[in-house]
Order: structure tokens, then sequence, then C-alpha cells
């Protein structure tokens, strides 16, 4: 058997570990754009923040390939798709046979249309590339303001980095609020007071619309509010689009990714997608969906891998969620977690002095949705009863307490999560 | 592979478990340094949970299909080849908490003494049979080979 995986990150490792797991025959290939071994996107700013050394960016030791005798085939962009003939054609006119086909292209960070975006010192934040081109500058000594468009994932994250290097950073989010596509008001506050007191100018409700440049270099940005912001750097992080040039015009539906059921099969059945590039099943809204994290991503990797060697693997679905330190405090948004309606019962508690908060989102008796702030030991027990989907009704209290655990759920649940897989209580 | 296999009915909640296996993954191994000198920077992977009469020990359950695992965005979490446990290499995690926000059971915690890792039960690799397990005074805890097809 053929195998071809057109990605490196966490999908295309998922598949590769799947695959070898069970079988030591099948021929593998992975092909990517990018010139480095496998490296884990979300330690960059990790990396860029100067916490790790550059080796430790590895997801996988250097060793990955041979050991699961894959064969790498790097800085080569697959440009076309023949699901006819089973072929994918590169950028540099070769054409590769495939038995079977794993897209795992991920996402393209957006770069709005704002004039002068092409001057040097404008940078997005999702490859390495990003990374090494940031550091190149701030290594030049030339930077002293920066300028992050947009307060997600990405934004915080460079933002974060940024200002750990020294530099002076304003973050523009066009929402009233950071982090609002996964925080509360609340949550958000205590976020955004933690940044501002580190330093960070966070301004909500404003953007970018125009980049100044002298001698090709960013030298200001013009906001929409129609003030001026002098900048050597500006980090564009306002979202990612998946990748998904390469089926265009093929049999495989495509919605905003590539649609993919419970065991990642695409509508062409011997061709797989996993990743951020893929639209699969999400348990909490019950509907298929992009959700760009690692988990999904390596999962749904796995299933396709497992998959492929004739295993019945089957996603279970996704859930969304992410983590994420701002200046040391720690955050999570599980599931709905900043669902809002008459559909939902909203618990919450916090201190903002204290930066403590915890928002539990119930729908039917059925937990859909968790906000941690500060404490975040035990978030996972959230996560399962979100899986669950168990009644939780007559425990609100208990997931409110301090002390929350095991022990607040009833002793059916408490059995059955930890005898799972063999142990029994 | 062995498990570690809790019993409810016999934890009294002394939490012997949480200071042996403190003392097993210190670096002195010897329970007055330990507690004396390393307290700062060593913590117990294994967590009594307490509720009046109502206790037990609980660490990882060491999942065929581990959550935490698929999770982690280092390459930090593997597994042991040689025991089966799923392991957190903490020179290679970076504390993101990935494997906190999946774990179902809630058996990973934050480490923030030293450098700031996710901390979990490691089976105690280096020894025959794991620190709670063997200092457990009523069988709270026991060490088993679980046939795990057959439970299937």
């Amino acid at each position: 058997m053929k195998v071809v995986i057109v990605g490196n990150s966490a999908a295309a490792v998922g598949v590769v570990e799947a695959m070898r797991a069970q079988d030591q025959r099948a021929q593998i290939m992975m092909i990517s754009e990018e010139p480095h071994p496998i490296y884990s996107r979300p330690l960059l700013d990790h990396y860029l923040a100067a916490k790790i050394p550059r080796a430790r960016l590895a997801y996988r030791s250097a060793d990955f390939y041979t050991r699961h005798d894959v064969t790498p085939l790097l800085e080569t962009r697959v440009v076309a798709l023949d699901t006819a003939a089973r072929c994918v054609t590169t950028a540099d006119g070769r054409s590769i046979d495939y038995e079977r086909l794993v897209i795992c292209t991920g996402g393209a960070p957006i770069v709005p249309p704002v004039d002068g975006r092409e001057a040097q010192g404008v940078f997005t934040f999702a490859r390495l590339g990003d990374i090494e081109g940031i550091d190149r500058l701030i290594a030049s000594q030339q930077v002293h303001s920066a300028v992050v468009v947009g307060a997600g994932m990405i934004g915080i994250k460079a933002t974060d980095a940024l200002s750990r290097r020294g530099i002076r950073v304003t973050m523009l989010e066009l929402a009233p609020r950071i982090l609002s596509a996964a925080l509360d008001d609340a949550a958000s506050a205590i976020l955004a007071a933690r940044l501002q007191s580190a330093g960070v100018d966070v301004r909500t409700g404003n953007t970018v619309t125009a980049i100044n440049s002298t001698h090709g270099r960013v030298s200001s940005v013009t906001l929409q509010d129609g003030g001026e912001l002098a900048a050597q750097l500006v980090v564009f992080g306002i979202g990612v689009r998946p990748n998904v040039a390469l089926v265009s015009g093929t049999d495989i539906a495509v919605n905003r990714g590539i649609i993919v059921d419970r065991t990642m099969r695409t509508t062409v059945s011997d061709i797989y997608a996993a990743g951020d590039v893929a639209e699969a099943y999400d348990l909490v809204v019950d509907m298929n969906r992009i959700v760009a994290i690692w988990p999904n991503a390596y999962r749904q990797g796995a299933i396709a891998g497992a998959q492929i060697v004739g295993l019945d693997a089957h996603d279970r679905g996704g859930v969304a969620m992410n983590a994420i330190e701002v200046q040391g405090l720690a955050a999570m948004a599980i599931g709905s977690a900043n669902a809002e309606g008459a559909e939902y019962e909203v618990l919450c508690e916090g201190d903002p002095v204290a930066e403590r908060y915890k928002r539990l989102v119930l729908q039917d008796g059925r937990l859909v949705g968790a906000i941690l702030v500060g404490q975040i030991n035990r978030a996972g027990v959230y996560t399962g009863l979100i899986r669950t989907r168990m009644d939780v009704s007559a425990y609100r209290k208990q997931l409110m307490g301090d002390g929350f655990g095991l022990l607040s759920l009833p002793e059916h649940y408490r059995k059955h999560i930890v005898t799972g897989q063999g142990i029994e209580v | 592979m062995k498990r570690i296999v809790i019993h409810e009915e016999h934890c009294i909640g002394c939490r012997l478990c949480e200071v042996y296996c403190l003392v097993a993954h210190s670096t002195s191994r010897d329970i007055i340094k330990a507690f004396k000198t390393e307290r700062k920077t060593v913590m117990p992977r294994v967590l009594v949970e307490e509720d009046g009469p109502i206790s037990f020990a609980l660490q990882c359950r060491q999942c065929q299909d581990p959550s935490c695992l698929e999770a982690c965005i280092s390459g930090a979490m593997h597994r042991d080849e040689r025991t089966g446990a799923i392991i957190c290499d903490e020179s290679r995690c970076v504390g993101c908490w990935m494997c906190i926000m999946v774990c179902p059971v809630g058996a990973i915690q934050q480490n923030l003494l030293g450098t700031q890792v996710a901390s979990k039960c490691d089976l105690c690799y280096f020894a025959d049979v794991p620190a709670c397990v063997a200092n457990c005074p009523n069988e709270g805890l026991t060490y088993e080979v679980i046939d795990e097809e057959a439970r299937l």
C-alpha cells in the first residue's frame, strides 16, 4: 500500500504513528512545503519568548522518519490532485501516485487587505519561518514598539512573547474584548488586566487601516479611530483559513474545510483529511465544523491512519478547547464556554482581584462549556463531563465548589471513569 | 500491562500514598530529606480525594487511548515502551496544561514548584512496584496485570 500524506504536523504524525502501530509494510511519504523536520507550531511563541531553545521545538525526535520508515519530501509544495488517476503533482513538476491520500494541509493565516502590508516588518504568526523573521528583526535591535492585530489565541501568544522580549506591544482587537471567541466579559477582563499590568497597551474596538513605511520598512500604523502608532513590527493574528486549494475542482466536498465523516474519509473514499483543514464532527454543537486545535488534529490523523491499516476506528467527535497563559496566568475555555442565551444555564463566580474565575454552562441539565481562570487543576474532569453528556443538574453546587473532583460526582460516574479499560474499583 | 487498581472501600484517607510517592520522586529518596529540604521542588503524583468516610487515592489510569498524549503540544507525553506507562518527560514539557484540560479523571497536576511542568504518575518505572501501592497499609491500591482483551 502506498500512502501519501500532505502535511508534516500533528495530524500527519497521528497518521504515521497509528499506521505503524499495526503495519510495517505500507510505504508512507510525507510531503511538506516547509524545510523543517516535524516541529510544534504551538511552541513557536515559547521559542520567540526565549522560554525554550530551538531544539525543543521538535515535536518528535529527529529519527522520526527513519524509525517509522517514512520518506519525507520537504520544501515541496503539492499543487494539484487528480482523484481519478490517484496522483498528486508537486510544484517542481513531479507526479506522485498514491493508493491512500491524507490531506493535512492545515490553515493559512489571514492577512487583511490593508494598504502597505507588503512592507518589511509585517508578519503573520503561524510558521517557524515567520518566527525566524521576527526574531531576526528583533535581534537587529530595530524593534522598540510592535503592533499585534487580533487578540485571539495567536494574537495573545504573539503579544505575550514579544513583551517578554522587552518590546512595547500594542494589541488591537476589533471586538469589544480580548479572546472574544473563547471567553466571556469577566474572564476576558481578568486576562486583559494582566496584560496591561505587564505593560501591554490593549485596545479593543480598533484595528489597523494602513501600514506606513519608511524606506520599505514599517514605521507606523494608522488606526481605524484615526490615530497613528509608531511601530517597527506588525504581527497579524486575526485568524486562519483552511488550506483547501488542493481539492478545489475535485469531487471532494468542501464547505469551509474539507468535509469528513467519523472515519476522516472525505467524499472520495480513498482520500482522508485531518487537522485544521478538516471539517469534522464536533460533539458539543452536534455538527461538523473546523476546530483548529492540536488534540483534534492528532486524533483525527490517528483515526485516518488506523482506518488505512484496516482498523474500525471512529471519531467520537471533537470538543473545541484551548488553554492559554497570559503573563503567567493560566486560563482555559472548553466547549461552548462563553455561550449565552435562554437555552443555557450559566453558573459563575470569580474574584478579579485574586485573578480567579469559573464559569460553567449547562444545557438541558448537561455541561456543555467551561471557562477557568487562575485555578485550572482538574479541568479535564469538566471536559470528561462534557464528552459523556451526563446529567449534572443535581450537582450544580458540587461543580462550582473549590474542592471539585471526582468525589463531587455520582458514584456510578466516578467508578465508571476510573474503571474503564480494565481498572476495577 | 500492569495497572494500579483503586479499592475505594479499603481506603482510609491516610495519605501515606502521597507521602511515599513524593519520596519516590525526590532526589534523595529519603523521607526526612524529601520533606525537609526538597519539598520546594517535589510533589506527590497521586491525589487522595476525601469526603467524610469516603476516600480514594487517584493517579493516572494509564488509558489505552490517552487524551493527554493526543493533546500534548511538546511531545513530552509519551508511552514508555517497557512498562506501558504514559510518562511526561519533564525536560520537554513546557507547562501548557493541555493535558490537564483533557484528562477525564483529573490525574495530572500543575507542578509550579520549579520549572513549570505537568506532574503525573509514571508507575514508578524505576521500581518493581509503585511506591503508593507498596506503602498502602490496607491494600487500598494494588498493582495487577489486567487482561485488557477479556474486558473489551
